[in-house]
């Protein structure tokens, strides 16, 4: 090969070397936020009903390693997410995910108050209704007897 | 020789009770009072063996007596004294004890109070609570009989959990205990109306001091379980939306919920179904709470044991929940009273809505509990319904309520008229608008937030509305200032009581905002020498030293904290007990009014030149517990005896 | 009609009672793991004594990957003599036992091995990449790995002869990959 074609070689593997993409070294920092709202999402394995970020187990330890490991690489939340329940299942997620029959248990309690409500106003209906035909003619009060009669309830309730 | 002498007394305690629900509940059918006065000496037997037994367990802590088994496997020669006190209900078969010694002596105290005064429902009362006492005292006999021999005799014991060597571990059962429990009362009242009949408001005004009582307890012991969760657990929270932790929760909801309602029926005679299904209720939530935290069916930091005493507990929620229940159906004519409203606008319907709210947030917490079964048993697929969820369903229904807690107590009864509108609503609402644009203007971007401060402020104002504008009238009498507001908090205690409590709500409302919307936190892992920065406070790691104690080795790391000024020395641990697998994190924290400083010890390297550690800043905690104390002050008040009322 | 509606109340807590009864059956600790059936993670760790250890390496055996801890009592210390046993009945028809030690400091985890005198490779999964990788949320468990790589069988809790025979038995019937 001729020298000058050698040094172009050189050159250009070098510059093919410079603009390769750093996926080798974890590049990005991560903010210890996003560890932590990850991990919130995340059940501890081996505590009960605490999640990744509040766990003081070892093992929750190791999770948020792997998580921060993670999306150091690059990975997003959600795709952290996915890998933990690609191996533990749906359970590892601390809030079902709203989907198909654990849409149960995000409606349910809307409905419950929905209903509650419903109820309660065709009872509040029903019960402020029926006294119409009974309606006394109002007294007349004398504007001062009304005043006095204000201030001894102030004063006595 | 312990053991035998305890188990033979449960027997006859088991026995007597038997004998004193059947005796008063055929007194009370054939109206022959000796039967019920034979009831009541049965009450008081069962009493005296229950105290002997807990006084014999006790005994047997003390003594290291290791020949019966629960003192074996909870206590060891290194156990502290006080522990070897508190350790007698720090597992299953204490803590059944503890809960049938605390019913026995609510039996002899609604002897002794209601024997004159309530002829008709007395006896049933009787009836049901000997009844309820003989199934614990079943429990006690057959699933969780403390007094097992343990043969052969071990040298030492396995040791009482580590984490129950708390100051909480003397308190907070027994708080919430004394909850549970008091809520067996007004159940056996509602259960006496029911069979007699008698369902007008007797029984109701019967049971009001027993309800605040029983609701104060288990409010209590909710708070110091979360202060010790904070403090101990050593995961930096207060409240983990835990299956045990649900099931104190639900009755406490149901149980406020029937706290207001009542005032309801008390007035206008109306929602004497609803009420007696709410007690009905509560009681059966009490019972659902203990069945989960010993049946094992749903995983729980709390869960004692499973086995067969899961399905004693299921069969006996059972039993009551379809007899009392079906006692509703049967009585149903009677019951249904027909209520009258005079407008929308009104007291009535502030409480009706409040109640509306607190059964849909027991429900919210119930379903979500039980969730992760019902998706086993539909779908075979095991899902988990943890804090997110809950905190996301529940904080807008919380955060309604807070805000009737505002409108409740000034609008009028029957019809709320323009003018009551404004003259009490005015300065609240205005003064609270005014709050949330200052929370926007301070840098306050959390919606969640600005709405709590702007709920929060609106409530306290309608307070100091009504407080001074009560004031202002007895001045006007005449009177000098502190009489005057001292003789309206004592002449109108329940009302004000109340208010008081209502006020200590709203300091743990905006506790728990503040640390939600604003608490940060950090791990790392630090070099001796090395410090970790986090709002302003700098943590330095120094070293660590480990401590041989008297039944484990304590490593303790030391951190020097500086925010500007140098703020001490924090010494998280970890303790290594020698029958526990896994080392108990020891938090060392900061308390302060706006904020705590909060640390915790992670990995470490043996020879101590490196620590990881959690480090949090928790912002307005310590206001959960000082609203605490005033939510205590608050029903203390409102539980003294009524004075009459005079001008 | 109406009067009937009323005991609706008291018969809406039977299926309440129903589910919490079914809770009797069921283990609100086993986790069904979604890895049956997946090709199992690979890992490279090295034993104790220091030689390298991976899935690859075993490519075409029959691979039980048991993960276990020191701390875990009784559970792991009642297999440990089981997975040996069988470690060195099936070594020479292409099984292989892996042990994988989570959350051990190095003496505790040597001193368990010499204890029981395990022969089998032992390794430390020291941050805990690999037990997460395998889905592991207790001690002990074992995967039964077939010869394509894939993971057949999670077993939790201790292993017993019966099962590790069976399963292995059935696995090895199998033919490998081409």
């Amino acid at each position: 090969m001729s020298r000058p074609v050698a040094v172009l070689v050189v050159a250009l593997s070098v510059l093919a070397l410079a603009v390769r993409p750093a996926a080798a070294q974890s590049g990005k920092p991560v903010s210890e936020d996003v560890v932590h709202e990850v991990a919130a999402q995340l059940r501890c394995v081996v505590c009960q009903n605490l999640s990744v970020a509040d766990s003081p187990s070892e093992m929750a330890g190791q999770m948020r390693a792997i998580i921060r490991e993670r999306l150091a690489a690059g990975e997003s939340p959600a795709e952290v997410q996915r890998y933990f329940v690609e191996r533990y299942g749906e359970w590892i997620l601390l809030s079902p995910p709203r989907r198909g029959f654990n849409l149960l248990v995000w409606l349910l309690p809307l409905v419950a108050v929905v209903v509650g409500l419903a109820v309660t106003v065709a009872l509040v209906w029903r019960w402020t209704h029926r006294r119409r035909g009974v309606r006394t003619a109002p007294v007349a009060v004398d504007p001062a007897m009304s005043e006095r009669i204000r201030r001894e309830l102030e004063s006595g309730r | 020789m312990t053991a035998d002498l305890g188990y033979g007394m449960t027997l006859v305690a088991l026995g007597l009770a038997v004998y004193g629900s059947i005796a008063a509940g055929a007194g009370a059918r054939t109206g022959r009072l000796a039967l019920v006065e034979s009831a009541q000496h049965a009450a008081v037997g069962v009493f005296v063996l229950v105290t002997t037994c807990f006084a014999l367990l006790t005994y047997a802590f003390l003594t290291f007596d290791f020949s019966v088994r629960y003192v074996a496997t909870n206590t060891n020669l290194g156990t502290p004294f006080y522990y070897r006190i508190t350790g007698v209900w720090g597992a299953l078969e204490g803590s059944i004890i503890l809960w049938s010694w605390m019913l026995a002596l609510y039996t002899i105290i609604l002897i002794v109070r209601h024997r004159e005064g309530a002829r008709e429902l007395y006896p049933w009362a009787l009836a049901t609570m000997l009844g309820i006492l003989a199934f614990f005292l079943l429990v006690m006999t057959v699933a969780a009989p403390p007094f097992q021999r343990q043969v052969p005799v071990p040298a030492d014991g396995r040791g009482l959990n580590p984490l129950l060597e708390d100051t909480g571990m003397i308190t907070h059962p027994v708080a919430l205990y004394l909850g549970f429990t008091g809520f067996t009362v007004p159940f056996a009242f509602a259960m006496a109306a029911l069979i007699t009949g008698r369902i007008g408001d007797t029984w109701l005004a019967l049971t009001r001091r027993w309800t605040i009582v029983a609701w104060y307890f288990l409010s209590l012991g909710l708070l110091i379980g979360g202060w010790w969760s904070y403090h101990v657990l050593g995961w930096g929270g207060y409240w983990a939306w835990d299956p045990v932790e649900n099931a104190a929760f639900m009755p406490w909801l149901t149980g406020t919920a029937f706290l207001h309602s009542v005032m309801i029926q008390e007035r206008r005679r109306m929602l004497r179904l609803w009420n007696i299904s709410l007690v009905i209720l509560t009681f059966g939530l009490t019972l659902f709470g203990t069945f989960l935290t010993r049946s094992g069916v749903i995983a729980s930091v709390h869960a004692f044991t499973q086995g067969s005493i899961g399905v004693l507990f299921l069969s006996f929620l059972g039993l009551v929940l379809l007899s009392a229940l079906g006692l509703v159906a049967w009585r149903w004519e009677a019951i249904r009273s027909e209520g009258e409203l005079d407008s929308v606008v009104s007291r009535e319907s502030a409480f009706l809505l409040n109640n509306v709210l607190l059964v849909a947030a027991a429900f919210t917490v119930f379903f979500g509990t039980v969730f992760p079964l019902l998706s086993e048993a539909v779908r075979g697929v095991k899902v988990s319904v943890g804090a997110p969820f809950f905190n996301q369903v529940n904080i807008p229904l919380f955060l309604s309520l807070v805000f009737l807690m505002g409108v409740g107590p000034l609008i009028a009864w029957r019809r709320a008229s323009l003018d009551n509108l404004t003259r009490n609503f005015l300065w609240p609402v205005a003064l609270g608008i005014v709050a949330a644009a200052a929370a926007f203007a301070l840098g306050v971007r959390s919606v969640l937030a600005a709405l709590t401060f702007a709920t929060t402020v609106f409530v306290a104002v309608t307070i100091a509305v009504d407080f001074t504008r009560a004031t202002r009238s007895r001045l006007r009498l005449g009177e000098s200032l502190l009489p005057a507001m001292g003789r309206l908090l004592l002449r109108h205690n329940r009302r004000y009581g109340g208010f008081v409590v209502h006020l200590g709500i709203l300091i743990i409302a905006l506790g728990v905002m503040g640390s939600h919307a604003w608490s940060v936190q950090t791990e790392t892992t630090l070099h001796r020498g090395e410090a970790a920065e986090l709002a302003g406070y700098r943590v330095r790691f120094d070293g660590l030293t480990a401590v041989e104690e008297s039944n484990h080795l304590k490593v303790v790391g030391a951190f020097t904290v500086s925010n500007g000024k140098p703020l001490g020395v924090l010494r998280p641990a970890k303790k290594f007990y020698p029958q526990e697998q896994a080392p108990i994190a020891y938090v060392d924290y900061r308390l302060g009014l706006r904020e705590d400083l909060y640390l915790v010890l992670g990995d470490f390297a043996r020879d101590g030149s490196q620590a990881t550690i959690k480090l949090q800043v928790n912002r307005l905690v310590s206001w959960i517990w000082i609203g605490g104390l005033v939510l205590t002050l608050g029903a203390a008040l409102a539980i003294l005896p009524e004075r009459h009322k005079s001008a | 009609m109406k009067r009937l509606w009323r005991w609706l109340i008291p018969v809406a807590v039977l299926p309440v009672l129903a589910l919490l009864a079914y809770g009797f059956k069921v283990s609100p600790r086993d986790i069904p793991s979604p890895l049956v059936g997946r090709p199992a993670p690979a890992f490279a760790l090295a034993t104790l004594d220091g030689s390298p250890l991976s899935l690859e390496g075993h490519r075409g055996k029959v691979v039980v990957v048991n993960f276990w801890a020191s701390w875990c009592y009784p559970a792991c210390y009642e297999e440990a003599p089981v997975l040996e046993r069988n470690w060195r009945g099936y070594r020479a028809r292409g099984v292989v036992v892996v042990g994988v030690d989570i959350q051990d400091k190095r003496e505790a985890a040597e001193k368990f091995v010499a204890d029981f005198g395990l022969t089998f490779p032992v390794a430390q999964d020291l941050k805990g990449t690999v037990s997460v990788d395998y889905g592991v949320y207790g001690v002990p468990e074992t995967f039964f790995v077939d010869r394509k790589g894939q993971i057949r069988v999670k077993h939790v809790g201790a292993v017993t002869d019966d099962v590790f025979r069976a399963t292995v038995d059935r696995l090895l019937a199998e033919p490998s990959a081409p």
